[in-house]
């Protein structure tokens, strides 16, 4: 066959060839050069750049975590505070009511003693007045009445003002003696 | 006759007269693609004075642009949002570093990245081209520029490992750890030659042998498509198209891997050279 004539004489596959190989040489060496000095520095650099943002990203972000955590501590402690000062305020204000209305009542009942006993001491002064008064009244009343029973005039002012005398205090300590006893009957129902 | 007719186009169209069951009686061997496919020397596409510019060489500088363009607009100004081809680019980069570079070599890796990042998409760019339409030729296949990379893989961890214990990289090459010393007087000569001869050769004929294997057996398949097409032969001819079809989608993965094998033996060559001495 004419092929294998022509291949056997002229060409060997494993025979490499002088300009190829100085071609292929130099082809690599371009691309090498370009891309040891130039292209992979260039993304080398920005592959550290990325690692290092995102590096830095998380940090960051850590940080912002850590301050975001401390604020929220701080709040929840002020709001604790808050309220321990609202129930303390509270607190407070119940007492001093409480111990406001202990006080009126205090006041209250002093004030309502004080009017019971001048009251009192009032009523003690007119009954002793109209006593007094009705006293006179009643001496000449009696004596009226005894001068127009009798149907004479007692001459004798000191005689009869003897046994006027006497006889209202007979008057008296009956009824001192009436009162007592209802003195008594009032302070029972007083207790 | 039919390198003439070949020249420039492909395998495909070596005879388009050429069938089976044809009136001819022409055989597959007339149309069958051949290591002379694969030799381009005798039909470039143009010359620059009497340097005549062959595909396989304007391959080349086409992978150079396109891999420079493609990462210039990804790297050149990266923003620390990325966006559309930053983030390939990004993803490319990240995988070169922490897949490759780190798990051979540790923090120690990151110094070679760019040789290894270069390395890998350039010699995956050359495998890729046997995928491209209208190129449709693995530029590695061309045992020239694997080898002109493994011979700067070889020269790069010989340096690092010169560089790293002097004199006593011959030792760290040739003396395995835990080897009792009678052992050693076979093997440190057969280690010795394993990984300071034997490494770039293998280096550089598994890239080429695999992208060469499989555009061969990609062409077989598509001209034996062709071969028997016709009204007797359509169902083999279509197994043959399907089996093309097949071929292609597992080169493409063959493409991505030995890209992969060429720059992980790299690293882990690089690793041998930087670890502690034993």
């Amino acid at each position: 066959m004419p092929n294998t004539t022509v291949l056997a004489g002229t060409f060997s596959p494993i025979a490499p060839k002088g300009d190829e190989l100085v071609i292929g040489t130099i082809a690599f060496l371009i691309i090498f050069t370009i891309f040891w000095k130039k292209l992979l520095p260039s993304i080398k650099k920005t592959l550290d750049e990325r690692t290092d943002s995102i590096e830095g990203g998380l940090e960051r972000a850590k940080e912002a975590q850590a301050a975001a955590a401390a604020l929220q501590e701080e709040y929840q402690r002020n709001l604790t505070e808050a309220r321990h000062q609202a129930a303390k305020i509270t607190q407070d204000a119940r007492e001093q009511g409480a111990a406001i209305v202990a006080q009126m009542r205090g006041e209250g009942q002093e004030q309502r003693d004080n009017l019971v006993a001048s009251g009192r001491t009032q009523l003690d002064a007119d009954a002793t007045a109209t006593r007094a008064a009705l006293k006179g009244d009643l001496g000449s009343l009696a004596i009226q009445l005894a001068s127009k029973i009798v149907g004479e005039s007692l001459e004798d002012e000191a005689r009869q003002r003897g046994t006027v005398d006497r006889f209202l205090s007979e008057l008296e300590a009956k009824a001192d003696a009436a009162s007592g006893s209802n003195a008594a009957t009032t302070a029972k129902a007083g207790a | 006759m039919s390198l003439s007719l070949a020249a420039g186009v492909g395998a495909l169209s070596t005879d388009s007269s050429c069938h089976l069951f044809g009136k001819n009686g022409c055989g597959f061997n007339n149309v069958a693609p051949g290591a002379d496919d694969f030799d381009f020397s005798n039909r470039p596409w143009f010359h620059i004075g009497t340097y005549g510019v062959t595909k396989p060489v304007l391959l080349v500088v086409l992978i150079t642009v396109v891999m420079l363009a493609f990462f210039w607009a990804a790297f050149n100004k990266p923003k620390e949002v990325p966006r559309g081809v930053q983030n390939v680019g990004e993803v490319a980069y990240l995988f070169v570093r922490d897949r490759i570079a780190r798990d051979s070599m540790g923090a120690k890796g990151d110094k070679y990245v760019p040789f290894l990042f270069s390395l890998f998409f350039f010699v995956w760019l050359m495998n890729v081209m046997s995928f491209v339409p209208g190129i449709q030729f693995p530029v590695s296949s061309v045992i020239a520029f694997p080898a002109a990379l493994a011979a700067m893989v070889w020269l790069t961890y010989m340096y690092a490992g010169f560089k790293r214990h002097g004199l006593g990289y011959f030792r760290v090459l040739g003396v395995p750890s835990g080897v009792p010393l009678g052992i050693l007087f076979i093997l440190t000569p057969i280690e010795l030659l394993s990984n300071i001869l034997v490494r770039p050769f293998t280096l550089a004929i598994r890239l080429f042998a695999n992208m060469f294997a499989g555009h061969l057996l990609v062409a077989t398949f598509a001209a034996g498509a062709w071969y028997m097409f016709s009204v007797k032969g359509i169902f083999f001819s279509g197994a043959s198209f399907t089996m093309a079809i097949v071929m292609t989608g597992f080169e493409l993965f063959i493409q991505a891997l030995q890209a992969y094998i060429f720059v992980m033996l790299t690293a882990s060559y690089l690793a041998g050279a930087l670890e502690e001495a034993h």
